[in-house]
């Protein structure tokens, strides 16, 4: 599939920026107002920041982006429209709980309320991403049980390294929240190396033979392509990685995971290494991304000379 | 609305006969023709005298090769391409706007050039390849099964058939109504076993195929089908007449014909 770095960035950005909302609620819940108006306003900008700039950024693959409010209308279906909807719905108690939360607003009593629902609707926008891929039955390595979680966790280890950064340059970071960093940062590598087995495992049951139906006379190749240069289906759904390649990118995210554990771990001493660590933890996630594209092999190509799909 | 309506009774679609299309291409550009100014128009191409050129087309006509058993030679089988016009299409049900459409009245697949927003996801929704991106109006485009050539009461009723279809010099497509199983299009499939691509990924395709017949004969295109002296007359006449015109060489005989085409020399 070809990696639309506009998708890359929505991804990853709102993915990080709703887990940084998802425990920035959490927050809220157990230890009430922020600590100071400052961090309040700077962790929300951050947050809400990431958020707008993904789903913004989600509009510019789009052909028609004056047109891009219809796509809240089919949520009955849709998981893409399910997205929106939800995102849209988490905007508002997101940025009710950020004004509470910080302090600009005092109402100590709805931070609670106001952080459930923005924990609540954080998560199920993330599921909804997730959700687009893993129900589209002709990618397999999209179409499989391991891709949600996979969102989430990413969602949620590089908010949670966001959060580390930020306290640190407050100079307020507790080791609690370095240990759920890098609690949730092994995760992430656990269910991306999970995934990967299950992938690379996974049997490529859709034929050539299957998808013409000529199985039936005999062994099926491509003799003649359609065109005299590559067209939509192919340049969209045909795009694929060299293997080589995936196996040195796959090795760099299992590399930039771990180094941000480390660098994590570094920050119990010196607790600027936190920044550092959330940056490289969002490299990792935008590489894993980019290979989660640029991996997945579309059932159409059995019409273009794939053996199996 | 992206919901599929309940099935329809109609369901309209094609059937392509692969034992008949010869890969001429006219359906594809007479589909290009009729639909840059039909429905969803123009079907734009990008640098098309350039020497990169694409666009988007509706109908695509590929080429297999099938290597059968017993056969020494390869077959080749020329294979349109389009929309199937699926009974469970989920290019409609993940479209976000609902400009993604299945008709209630006749199962045609459809996208409003309205409303679309170009978000690509049908396309990748799609198993068979059948919904092309147009990067000019910013839209999906796909086979509308010329609907408006079907119902389209000032054209000869004869000519209210998808332009595919009337342009095929073969009769190799075939367009009707495949949820009455006693039109002529349905007694075809039952006749000549036509069937689903990809049926196990549960798309219910309308469009079926015919699948190619068997060679008459498998032996026919081997080198030891070639006709053998039999002893008779006229075989001992041409031996005469090689001898005579090889001399010093040994007499040919049809076993040792090369088939190979090179020349000799």
């Amino acid at each position: 599939m070809h990696p639309a770095y506009s998708v890359i960035l929505f991804t990853t950005a709102s993915g990080a920026g709703y887990g940084l909302l998802a425990l920035l609620g959490l927050t809220g819940m157990s230890h009430g107002q922020a600590s100071s108006i400052a961090f309040g306003v700077a962790a929300m900008i951050v947050s809400l920041g990431l958020i707008t700039a993904g789903l913004l950024s989600s509009t510019f693959h789009l052909g028609h982006p004056e047109r891009a409010w219809r796509a809240l209308s089919q949520w009955r279906t849709s998981w893409l429209s399910r997205e929106g909807v939800v995102a849209v719905l988490a905007f508002g108690p997101a940025l009710f709980f950020g004004l509470v939360w910080s302090g600009l607003l005092e109402a100590p009593t709805l931070i609670a309320p106001l952080g459930a629902l923005s924990v609540v609707l954080a998560v199920i926008t993330v599921f909804c991403t997730g959700k687009i891929y893993s129900s589209l039955a002709t990618i397999r390595a999209w179409n499989n049980g391991l891709t949600v979680p996979v969102y989430l966790v990413f969602g949620l280890s590089t908010g949670a390294s966001l959060l580390a950064a930020l306290t640190a340059l407050f100079g307020n970071l507790p080791a609690f929240l370095v240990y759920l960093s890098c609690l949730l940062l092994a995760l992430t590598l656990a269910l991306k190396l999970a995934y990967w087995r299950s992938i690379d495992s996974a049997p490529r049951t859709h034929t050539i033979e299957a998808a013409t139906g000529l199985g039936r006379i005999g062994r099926v190749s491509q003799w003649e392509v359609p065109h005299t240069s590559a067209n939509y289906v192919q340049t969209e759904m045909g795009y694929a990685v060299a293997r080589k390649h995936a196996r040195k990118l796959r090795r760099l995210v299992v590399l930039a995971l771990c180094l941000a554990i480390g660098l994590m771990l570094a920050a119990l001493v010196a607790p600027l290494a936190a920044v550092l660590a959330a940056l490289v933890a969002l490299v990792a996630a935008v590489v894993e991304r980019w290979l989660f594209f640029a991996e997945a092999q579309h059932v159409v190509t059995l019409f273009y000379g794939a053996r199996a799909a | 609305m992206t919901s599929l309506p309940s099935p329809s009774a109609k369901k309209l679609g094609l059937v392509i006969d692969l034992d008949t299309c010869v890969g001429c291409q006219a359906c594809a550009t007479s589909c290009k023709e009729w639909n840059t100014q039909g429905y969803s128009a123009p079907l734009n191409d990008v640098n098309a005298y350039g020497s990169n050129p694409s666009g988007t087309w509706l109908n695509r006509i590929h080429g297999y090769e099938v290597e059968e058993a017993g056969q020494a030679q390869r077959r080749i089988v020329n294979f349109p391409r389009s929309c199937l016009h699926c009974e469970e299409p989920a290019c409609v049900t993940v479209c976000p706007t609902g400009a993604s459409y299945k008709r209630a009245e006749d199962g045609i697949v459809l996208v409003n050039p309205e409303t679309c927003i170009g978000c690509k996801l049908c396309s990748w929704a799609c198993p068979y390849g059948a919904r092309e991106y147009d990067q000019n109006d910013g839209v999906m485009k796909k086979c509308t099964l010329c609907v408006d050539r079907i119902y389209n009461d000032n054209l000869e009723p004869d000519d209210r058939l998808p332009a595919c279809v009337k342009a095929c010099p073969t009769g190799a497509r075939h367009f009707g109504d495949l949820g009455d199983p006693d039109s002529a299009v349905s007694q075809l499939v039952a006749e000549r076993g036509g069937y689903d691509l990809l049926p196990e990924m549960g798309y219910k395709p309308v469009n079926k195929y015919l699948p190619p017949r068997p060679r008459r004969d498998g032996a026919t295109s081997r080198p030891e089908a070639l006709p053998k002296p039999d002893g008779s007359a006229f075989d001992r006449l041409f031996a005469w007449a090689d001898r005579l015109l090889s001399t010093g060489k040994t007499p040919a005989r049809a076993a040792d014909i090369d088939n190979s085409g090179k020349l000799e020399g």
